[in-house]
């Protein structure tokens, strides 16, 4: 898809406005974004059109959700690195901002320690751990959103892609790194507040988060998120790099010999892709207002796995479509039989794999393709139809 | 392999470490120079003494029965398998076994598999688009524009492997004999110095094969060219030099009359050939 | 404590030597005839005496008992002691057997014969105080040691040590010289030498020289801060020499446990090794699979109630045959439709592992099973004072290894050993020679399926069987075959017990949880720099 080489000869990061599928998937977002707002904020409470805080909430919550599908996507759809660990960069994101979060409580805690969080002074420290200065300033901590998850994947990264481990090794030594993480956070003496996490929250750059105005806000900026980080993937996947990415994907050997270090775009796009994921955690620890561990189970990574299947890997916005529909199931389903949900999520696993392997992306294009086919003599649709079939 | 040795390898895969290709220089002989070249698999000697000299612009043949180590010898130039003795270089001034195969390829020297892997995925125009000599960093990559000049260029190698009216076409689904070009043309991107091409002709039709000979004559000259080929109809129609290779090094060189009247190749190869023929 | 032992030794004094030449009489002679008879109302005076307010005079009355030279008096005092020498409402003494419940168990306290459950209410202690507990317990230590059976005179020599009284020295050497039992003799006489190395004496420090129990080390360094430097440097000298020996025992405990892990991590990757390995089949519901086995282990012993030991042999071809068949149903039902997408196959494994786990906590029970573990195969191997081996995980470690070895006989000298091995090479060579692929992998799966089962098995003996068993075990086992070399089944074997014995060295300097992190990004590294594993497989094949 997406092959618009011959016509393009703007500028990378503008590209995707030009594509048909970006217009419609930014139209559709910013269009739900305007309606929840308008209903929230317009439609009285009491009027069943009414979108009450909590829900506004929720769909802040998907929405993070759906940038770290697209995350996910991007390195797995276009580069074909299925990474089971991605919940460790979203985690490690979500706890830069958890740990900024903490330190605006200032002396509002518990126990009212000026610069000490609660668990800290009921673990007796008496001094802040290095790694937790500069998380007072927001500057520093947003930053740090996007530099740890970064520094993380570069690393890991750096290491995994030379000695050209990739596959299921790659699958499997990315699962025992958000493991790992997962073990060093539960340890208290990490200093990230063990079991518990971070939570309590009280205020963003000043906003209470209890209101509904800032939950709003959240929600929006989610969506702005969305949409940017959407529009950046875009760009790289419909540039020369893209397609050396999909090169990659399919004959990395080929691509070696073409001269392209494949180890360095593997690099930059799991980096990209894994400073997404943070964004996501940063931007859905004040909807949810904790961040602890259990964001690094192994199962948590290969859940988000599961949305970009059943969306449609190699699409992007399946990848949204999917994240969005598993969780709102799951939202469904753990409300009214929570049971059975385990049951639904391990059934879409083996029926999207088995049935659906292009997800529900692919279905619309099948559907597409079926109703372009029925009216081939329309000369509208021949001319679309190179973009299409490629 | 030792560790070290390992380690000092790895380390090049980012090629920030190390030093940054200069043009190949061919006044002072050969383009292509290996000797004394040796590989064993767990002690089967793949490759046993060879010595090999390709001339600029030269189109050479390498036959030889199945296991006489063409495709290692291949490996070895394009830097995927290492010898454990001799030399190799490209030109006199780069030695081949001080690097690896990105820097192999950009150095200019092009591999074309046996069997045609191009890019399913992705149409024939950017098969070709990727293959380009360009700057192949990653943010040069990641803001390459397409500009007429490129789409000149590419215009053209699809003129002369004759795709052209496919350019749209996932190469996925084109067929073997196409992909056969289609991977010939992407080598021709790399504008390369010295081609190496792995059975170009394997399940070819008739007329394909045809085709296949005047792209690659046509070659020569500009670029030079090393053909392993296993069919000697098409290697007698495009030789002027011919190796034979047996057991790992050279049992014969020269013109295909020449090696066909070798008694030492009659006997291991041909020879063999016509028996099997009989 | 010295205080009460003083105590007990005075009775034991009163005692004297009369008890020391009946007793051993009364071992000879009273073997099962029935001669007390006579004494019961002897007896139940005894008794009578200890139901009265005074302490003091309760202590005289139990130091009467310990005189009596009765048969029955070991019970009777271990019964005061538990509070289990009860009194009914009218007047007779009886034993308790079981103080938990409403009604209890009673029996009579001179026949011993049962009498049926009485109601709490209706039975009333004989209450001791702490002084008392004390002086009983020094009084049936030193009691036991009389006793015919060789079992409870070692736990009351045991106890002895680090409790002998300068008085109570010269009974015990003449108990040392008449005991047979090499075991309680040895006891004795390093109770003794505790003593005396307590007490600064040559003989003592000598004796105790390379004894590893904690009780002669404390009177080592006692001893090695006696004012008699020649005492003192002896001391100091076995102190350094028991140290040695102490860091080499808990050298050997670590590696045991190490050995112990590692056979676990063994049964648990080596069915992984056999279908990841060698079919290339990513199987995540494979820890699901040995929770399938252990749950057949638990199912086992309900079907067969009170022969924990029989259920778990059966349990054995039971759980490899549950788990082969839900394996054999994997591979049918989902993975053959997969073949050659190793990610999509996955994931899909992965959603079983899901379905699979909720079905138990939906079926059965989300909460962990108890499975017993039969007789033969508790308690432990004492092989000396500072190292003991557990029996169960001796079993494991053992089964682990005829597992491995039983399935390298499979894999090399059967033919569908040879037939596998023919698949992985040249599939489509293999079915041009006539052998259907098909069968070997369903085979193939079934039997690496099965192995899974039989870690289930081993492992209910070892941890909680519950939902969650497999999963605790999944990453684990891939990080064996990965550490390994993927389809080389040695190198599971040796990464296995290798990482066992890494992860329980580190443990005690860096924690449980720091442990198993270290050696994971140990083996994240690991593969950076041989990504084929320690032991790979070699040649043109494996470059694919």
């Amino acid at each position: 898809m997406s092959l618009t080489t011959e016509s393009s000869t703007n500028f990378w990061l503008t590209r995707p406005f030009s594509e048909r599928s970006t217009q419609i998937f930014l139209g559709v977002l910013l269009a739900a974004l305007a309606l929840v707002t308008l209903l929230h904020v317009a439609v009285p409470p009491g009027n069943p059109l009414h979108v009450g805080a909590y829900t506004v909430n929720l769909f802040g919550k998907y929405l993070s959700y759906a940038l770290l599908a697209v995350a996910v996507d991007l390195v797995w759809g276009y580069l074909g690195i299925l990474s089971l660990g991605h919940g460790a960069f979203f985690a490690i994101g979500g706890y830069a901002m958890g740990m900024y979060l903490m330190r605006q409580i200032g002396d509002r805690g518990t126990y009212g320690h000026p610069v000490l969080p609660d668990f800290m002074v009921f673990l007796n420290w008496d001094s802040l751990p290095w790694f937790w200065h500069g998380f007072d300033m927001a500057w520093f901590a947003f930053a740090m959103v996007l530099l740890a998850p970064g520094l993380l994947a570069l690393v890991f990264g750096f290491l995994a892609f030379r000695s050209r481990v990739t596959g299921v090794y790659l699958s499997i030594i990315t699962q025992a790194l958000t493991f790992a993480l997962m073990l060093a956070f539960f340890r208290n003496e990490m200093g990230f507040g063990g079991n518990n996490g971070l939570t309590d929250f009280r205020e963003i750059v000043g906003f209470d988060l209890r209101s509904d105005a800032t939950r709003l806000g959240l929600f929006l900026a989610t969506g702005v998120a969305l949409a940017l980080g959407y529009i950046l993937c875009r760009a790289i996947v419909t540039s020369k790099l893209g397609r050396v990415s999909v090169a990659t994907r399919d004959a990395e050997a080929r691509t070696r010999f073409l001269g392209y270090r494949v180890e360095r775009f593997q690099l930059f796009v799991f980096v990209v892709s894994a400073m997404l994921a943070g964004l996501a955690g940063a931007l859905y620890v004040p909807q949810v207002g904790i961040i602890n561990p259990s964001e690094f189970s192994p199962i948590f990574s290969i859940e988000i796995v599961l949305w970009v299947a059943l969306g449609g890997r190699a699409t992007l916005y399946g990848a949204v479509i999917g994240a969005i529909l598993v969780n709102y199931a799951k939202t469904i389903f753990t409300g009214v039989m929570p049971d059975a949900w385990l049951f639904a999520l391990g059934a879409m696993f083996v029926l999207v794999t088995v049935f659906l392997p292009k997800g529900v992306a692919g279905l619309f294009r099948y559907l597409k393709r079926r109703k372009r086919e029925d009216q081939t003599t329309d000369p509208d649709h021949q001319h679309t139809s190179k973009e299409a079939s490629a | 392999m030792s560790l070290l040795q390992s380690l000092s390898q790895r380390d090049r895969v980012f090629d920030f470490m190390a030093p940054q290709a200069s043009p190949v220089d061919v006044r002072h002989g050969p383009i292509l120079y290996m000797e004394d070249v040796t590989v064993s698999f767990d002690g089967f000697k793949a490759i046993n003494n060879l010595n090999l000299t390709i001339n600029d612009g030269e189109l050479r043949c390498i036959i030889g029965p199945n296991g006489a180590g063409k495709t290692t010898m291949m490996d070895i130039i394009t830097g995927k398998t290492r010898p454990n003795s001799g030399s190799v270089w490209f030109g006199s001034r780069h030695n081949l076994l001080h690097m690896n195969e990105p820097d192999i390829a950009s150095l200019g020297i092009g591999r074309k598999f046996q069997k045609p892997t191009v890019f399913e995925a992705l149409s024939v125009f950017e098969n070709l688009e990727l293959a380009m000599a360009a700057d192949k960093r990653i943010f040069p990559t990641l803001t390459a524009r397409m500009t007429g000049e490129i789409k000149d260029r590419i215009d053209e190698v699809l003129e002369t492997i004759g795709l052209k009216a496919l350019r749209h076409q996932p190469a996925g689904i084109l067929s073997h004999g196409q992909k056969q070009w289609l991977e010939i043309g992407m080598l021709l991107m790399q504008r390369p110095r010295l081609l190496l091409v792995d059975e170009p002709v394997a399940g070819m039709t008739e007329q394909e094969m045809e085709r296949t000979a005047e792209l690659l004559t046509g070659l020569a000259g500009k670029q030079s060219v090393v053909v392993v080929e296993h069919d000697m109809g098409f290697v007698r129609s495009i030789a002027r030099q011919v190796t034979v290779l047996h057991q790992g090094s050279v049992l014969a060189e020269g013109t295909m009359d020449q090696v066909s009247n070798d008694p030492k190749v009659i006997e291991v190869y041909l020879g063999a050939d016509d028996e099997e023929a009989a | 404590m010295r205080r009460f032992l003083s105590l007990a030794l005075l009775c034991f004094l009163l005692l004297g030597a009369t008890l020391t030449a009946q007793a051993q009489t009364d071992t000879a002679n009273n073997s099962g005839s029935d001669n007390t008879g006579a004494n019961d109302s002897a007896a139940l005076e005894l008794l009578e005496a200890l139901d009265v307010e005074s302490y003091t005079a309760k202590g005289e009355a139990i130091t009467a008992i310990l005189q009596s030279d009765d048969e029955r008096a070991r019970d009777w005092l271990q019964a005061l002691l538990d509070g289990r020498l009860q009194r009914t409402e009218d007047g007779r003494f009886v034993l308790v057997l079981e103080n938990r419940g409403r009604d209890w168990p009673v029996a009579d306290v001179l026949t011993g014969e049962a009498l049926g459950e009485m109601s709490r209410r209706d039975l009333e202690r004989i209450g001791i105080n702490n002084n008392l507990r004390n002086q009983l317990r020094s009084a049936i230590a030193v009691v036991d040691l009389y006793s015919p059976n060789v079992e409870r005179r070692r736990t009351s020599a045991e106890r002895l040590l680090g409790e002998v009284d300068g008085e109570l020295v010269p009974t015990l050497d003449d108990l040392i010289e008449q005991e047979e039992d090499e075991q309680v003799r040895y006891r004795l006489t390093q109770a003794v030498a505790i003593y005396r190395a307590e007490a600064g004496e040559m003989a003592g420090v000598e004796a105790l020289d390379g004894s590893l129990h904690p009780r002669s080390r404390v009177a080592l360094s006692r001893a090695a801060n006696s004012d008699d430097p020649i005492v003192a440097n002896a001391a100091a000298a076995s102190l350094a020499g028991i140290e040695q020996q102490l860091k080499l025992n808990r050298g050997l405990e670590t590696l045991y446990f190490g050995l112990s892990l590692g056979s676990v991590l063994v049964l648990a990757a080596i069915g992984l090794a056999i279908t990841f390995g060698v079919m290339g089949v990513i199987n995540m519901a494979h820890g699901e699979l040995m929770m399938l086995g252990a749950y057949t282990t638990w199912a086992m012993q309900q079907l067969l109630p009170g022969q924990p030991g029989l259920a778990l042999i059966l349990s054995i071809p039971a759980g490899f045959m549950v788990a082969a068949l839900a394996g054999v149903a994997i591979e049918r039902g989902v993975i053959q439709f997969l073949k050659g997408r190793p990610l999509e196959t996955l994931l899909a494994t992965f959603g079983i592992s899901l379905i699979l786990q909720q079905l138990v906590r939906t079926v059965i029970s989300p909460l962990n099973r108890t499975v017993i573990t039969p007789e033969w195969m508790s308690g432990s191997l004492v092989v000396n004072d500072a190292l003991s081996l557990t029996l169960n995980r001796m079993v494991v470690l053992g089964f682990a290894l005829v597992v491995f070895a039983g399935l390298m006989l499979i894999m090399r000298r059967t033919r569908l050993g040879l037939e596998v091995r023919a698949v992985t090479q040249n599939r489509a060579m293999a079915r041009s020679m006539g052998i259907r692929a098909t069968r070997v992998d369903i085979m193939t799966f079934a039997l690496g399926s099965g192995v899974a089962g039989l870690a289930g098995v081993a492992l209910s003996q070892l941890t909680n069987v519950g939902p969650n068993l497999g999963q605790n075990y999944i990453i684990d086992s891939f990080m064996v075959v990965v550490f390994g070399g993927v389809g080389n089944l040695w190198g599971t074997l040796v990464a296995g017990l290798s990482l066992g014995v890494i992860n329980q060295v580190l443990e005690p300097w860096a924690g449980a949880v720091l442990a198993k992190i270290i050696v994971l990004v140990f083996i994240i590294l690991f593969i950076q720099k041989r990504p084929r594993g320690l032991f790979p497989q070699k040649g043109r094949a494996a470059e694919g």
